[in-house]
């Protein structure tokens, strides 16, 4: 067992675990954070994506004690009262079926949103293909990240007509 | 922590309110039906370290829980309660996939209640709290089972009107209700609300019926026009939670003392236990103990991370079986074809078919060929159980919770009432659920270690050892006249199904079975015949099932996968109906409704008039251009001849929801890469209550279909599965997604000339003619027929280059 300090969403935390435990653990069990869930263990499937530095990482096959920087799980998106457009968007757009993969679906489009936040219809297909939906909520998943990138978009543009004026 | 009654609060929310859906007026559901008095029911939770809810509103010592009494159909308490802050909350014995159908029950019960349609919320599927109604499967949540909640609900209005008279002083007949306000007609300033009259009471009215399918009041439910709510898309109350996750879903239970199991499964199909090496994983940390009976065996932690280590690192030796269990997959159809029918069902005759293939100007015949293929849930089979005070807590994601607590019950020897589940949201799984293992495991390794157990099978465990879609093989002839007229027509099927597993039976789920149990008559299977309207004069249809060698304790077990039987038989017979069309240089879609129009004479479900309604409704949104399959090949522009694009469209019912689908296809002719490019589904399953939620319903199964179409299918050696995670049994990917999906609702709203127009299931219907669709286009876009399913670049292009394509 060793002494490690994770911060996620904001928030430090400091464990006493075995360095080799999958962050997937840790989170779920230890912080009481299941928006990331167990899909296959494997990084196949996404279902236990997380953000790590900008980027989506898988924490099931992820050592806790190779983290070194700011987590942020699907309960980091949010903030008290307001949703994250990828949320309001998966809402508008009634986007999951059973909603078991849901946070792979949202937490991979984030990463690449704020990589690339008007992406088309390929870039979606490429950075998306690797995470999976067993009910086949795809076709709407993909919708409804077009629809947040509008959102966001579109915010930007009334923020800097409001700067103008 | 709720300070107020020492309950954690996760487990007050499981108990008390709906998943995710926050509303006012909650009641503790066991309390009000104790104190209400009409059921002795009390509540325990985990390890015996909790306050029971009533004892902690009555201030009373902890004491033993349960036992756990069904609620009863026939008190309208049972189906609704109606708080004093006038909103309500249904209670139903229904679990949810994943398609959003308890949202659609409020809508129903708020339109026959006559209440505010956000003033309500519906709670879904454990076994003390709610009615049985059988969970859920074979798409019948709207068909069958939202009938007694309307009669309830109706009911309910009925007799709160009633009390609404007495306290106004007015006929029933003059009073108005809105929203739970009950006025006085022209004179609304007079008015008392539902809560107002019921709050904290119950109705203490006793319904009739034979069974909960049945269950009736005095009133009757209102007719199409009058609802308000259904019809309407109300977005899913269940997806907020779910997107912003703080859903707390059946992998998320936890409970005081809680410790983690984890499966050790045979490395080979029937294998026999020969011995155990404990002092392999003694050094683990948090490890408790190997637990084992027969050939299960299991491994319990801690830490959850600690039971997977020690699963894998567990030494164990086992004896492989005298005889192989089953042939490889490569040479499935082979067995299959040779193989003793361990039954058959009775040929379904019309005609003289006989005599009509001998008078056939023309006689085709074709053989089809469909895979085992998974369910593979998107996550493992779980739950948790807990065995405080002598009673077994069961929480799953079981489909059919009422089935398995009387599974768990049988499978322990406990009588039922000492068991209850309670249901919480999961992956779906096609009906993997219904056939439930993790339930069994967790309840029998929590009475062995005497603390409440979690399980959850790993990815190569639940690929590998879940339930299997049947193989199928098909061979279908056909007799044309010589106006190219069909006049003969034999379906015969085969399907490896013998020993199908059923539903949560204590004797066949896997821990029962790797235990030594063994049913002296297995499960006989089903091989089904086509589901059409097609007029053919003179026809003969039958279904054999055969086994593999060994049928015990193998991962080859057969359950019902989303309408077990129909995508396979339909795959062969749409097939076959596209492969005649050719024959006859008619173009298909204008030959299958030549069959339909024939005769007039229908059914009483109208299957042939909808038949051709969902036809023509899908040409139409496609824009059907009327030519024969397979003329000279289209090269899509661009491509320098590589990619080939074609149409393809397949029809079916599954019961009486009728789909038609129209597939067009752009095929690689260097890969054997299948892109389907557009789908058009158009269906009718009567009346619609929430559009949304079936339109995307419909898209998923759509695509479902097209997984199964160009992915899917179990591989294995002769002594084991090796397709054991999502590279060996692929399932669609973002990229293979359509550019276009349209969903045409044939029955879109509900239909003012049908005052009665009932709701038909939707959760299946949409999957069943997407194969044949799939195989129809390619061969429309390359001139190559490929009878087997899943069309994977390698088989396809291996088709091409034999046909020179």
């Amino acid at each position: 067992m060793s002494t490690i300090t994770l911060k996620v969403n904001g928030i430090t935390h400091t464990l006493d675990v075995e360095r080799s435990t999958p962050l997937l653990y840790i989170l779920r069990n230890d912080l009481g954070l299941q928006g990331p869930r167990f899909g296959c263990g494997l990084g196949q499937c996404g279902a236990c994506t997380v953000i790590i530095n900008g980027a989506a990482v898988r924490s099931c096959i992820t050592p806790v004690s190779s983290v070194k920087e700011e987590i942020t799980t699907l309960e980091g998106l949010s903030s008290p009262g307001k949703l994250h457009p990828l949320q309001q968007a998966w809402i508008d757009e009634q986007a999951p079926q059973c909603g078991f993969c849901q946070n792979g679906q949202i937490m991979t489009a984030k990463a690449m949103l704020d990589k690339n936040p008007h992406p088309t219809d390929a870039n979606i297909r490429e950075a998306m293909n690797t995470t999976l939906c067993r009910c086949m909520s795809y076709y709407r998943v993909q919708a409804a990240i077009k629809r947040a990138a509008k959102a966001v978009a579109d915010a930007r543009s009334a923020s800097r007509k409001e700067a103008a004026v | 922590m709720n300070a107020s009654t020492g309950i954690p609060q996760q487990i007050e929310d499981i108990l008390s309110t709906h998943p995710g859906a926050t509303h006012p007026g909650s009641t503790h559901r066991r309390g009000f039906l104790k104190s209400a008095g009409m059921l002795v029911v009390s509540f325990a939770t985990g390890a015996g370290a909790l306050a029971t809810e009533a004892d902690a509103q009555t201030g009373a010592a902890s004491h033993p829980a349960g036992p756990y009494h069904d609620p009863d159909f026939r008190q309208l308490d049972s189906w609704i309660v109606v708080h004093d802050n006038n909103t309500a909350t249904f209670y139903v014995g229904k679990t949810d996939c994943g398609q959003g159908t308890g949202t659609s029950f409020r809508q129903l019960m708020s339109d026959e209640l006559d209440i505010a349609f956000e003033q309500t919320t519906c709670i879904m599927g454990s076994t003390d709290n709610t009615v049985d109604q059988g969970g859920s499967g074979g798409s019948t949540a709207m068909e069958r089972d939202s009938w007694p909640m309307r009669r309830a609900a109706a009911e309910a209005r009925r007799v709160l009107l009633e009390m609404g008279s007495a306290h106004l002083g007015t006929p029933v007949d003059q009073l108005a209700v809105g929203n739970a306000v009950i006025t006085i007609k022209g004179d609304p300033s007079k008015r008392v609300t539902y809560g107002e009259l019921i709050a904290g009471k119950k109705f203490n009215v006793t319904l009739t019926g034979a069974n909960v399918n049945v269950v009736t009041g005095v009133a009757k439910v209102k007719p199409v026009q009058e609802l308000r709510y259904t019809g309407q898309s109300p977005q899913r109350d269940d997806i907020p939670a779910k997107v912003d996750g703080s859903l707390k879903w059946a992998v998320d239970v936890k409970l005081p003392g809680m410790v983690h199991a984890r499966n050790v499964k045979p490395p080979f199909a029937c294998a026999k236990l020969t011995g155990i090496d404990e002092s392999s994983v003694r050094d683990i940390p948090g490890f408790i103990r190997v637990v084992k009976k027969g050939n299960y065996v299991a491994v319990v932690c801690e830490r959850e991370e600690q039971a997977v280590r020690a699963a894998r690192q567990l030494k164990t030796t086992w004896e492989k079986p005298s005889t192989a269990p089953f042939p490889a997959s490569e040479d499935l159809f082979n067995y299959m074809r040779a193989a003793t029918a361990t039954s058959a069902s009775r040929p379904i005759v019309e005609g003289d078919p006989d005599a009509a293939f001998s008078s056939a100007a023309k006689v085709i015949e074709a053989e089809y060929e469909v895979p085992f293929q998974g369910h593979t849930a998107f996550a493992g089979a779980h739950a948790t159980a807990d065995p405080s005070n002598g009673q077994m807590t069961v929480y799953s994601n079981d489909m059919k919770s009422y089935g398995m607590r009387r599974g768990v019950a049988e499978f322990l020897g406990m009588p039922h009432d000492k068991v209850r589940v309670i249901w919480r949201q999961g992956p779906q799984g096609f009906g993997r659920t219904a056939a439930d293992d993790a339930g069994c495991e967790a309840a029998w390794i929590a009475r062995e270690i005497g603390r409440p157990v979690r399980i959850q099978w790993m990815r190569d465990e639940e690929t590998a050892w879940d339930t299997k879609g049947p193989a199928f093989l098909v061979n279908v002839r056909g007799g044309l006249d010589a106006n190219g007229r069909l006049i003969a027509y034999e379906y015969s099927a085969r399907s490896c199904d013998y020993n199908h597993v059923g539903y949560n039976e204590p004797d066949t789920v896997l821990i029962a079975q790797l235990m030594g149990s063994r049913r002296a008559k297995p499960a006989g299977g089903s091989a089904a015949t086509p589901s059409e309207t097609y007029v053919i004069p003179n026809r003969k249809m039958t279904g054999e099932v055969v086994s593999l060698p060994l049928v015990w304790e193998t991962p080859l077990r057969t359950g019902n996968l989303r309408d077990p039987n129909g995508p396979q038989s339909t795959f062969a017979a749409e097939s076959f109906i596209d492969e005649l069309a050719a024959a006859t240089k008619t173009d298909p879609l204008e030959f299958r409704m030549k069959m339909l129009t024939t005769d007039t004479k229908d059914d009483s479900g109208f299957h042939r008039a909808r038949s051709i309604a969902v036809l023509k409704a899908a040409a139409k949104e496609y824009g059907w251009d009327p030519r024969p399959s397979a003329g000279p090949l289209r090269a899509k522009p661009g491509s320098n001849g590589n990619i080939l694009t074609g149409r393809g469209v397949a029809y079916s019912f599954r019961g009486q929801t009728v789909v038609a689908q129209i597939a067009e296809v752009e095929v690689n002719r260097q890969t054997g890469h299948v892109w389907a490019k557009r789908l058009v589904c158009a269906h009718d399953c009567g009346l619609v209550v929430n559009p949304q939620s079936l339109r995307n319903t419909v898209e998923c199964a759509t695509l479902h279909g097209l997984s199964r179409a160009i992915h899917e299918e179990v591989q294995f050696d002769a002594e084991k599965i090796t397709s054991r995670d999502w590279f060996s049994h692929p399932t669609l990917r973002h990229a293979d997604v359509p550019e276009r999906i349209d969903v045409v609702l044939v029955n879109g709203d509900p239909n003012p000339n049908r005052p009665d127009l009932r709701p038909y299931g939707a959760g299946e219907a949409a999957l069943k003619p997407m194969l044949a669709a799939i195989g129809n286009a390619i061969y429309d876009a390359t001139g190559v027929r490929i009878r087997r399913v899943p069309f994977r670049d390698a088989r396809v292009l291996a088709a091409l280059k034999a046909a020179r394509v």
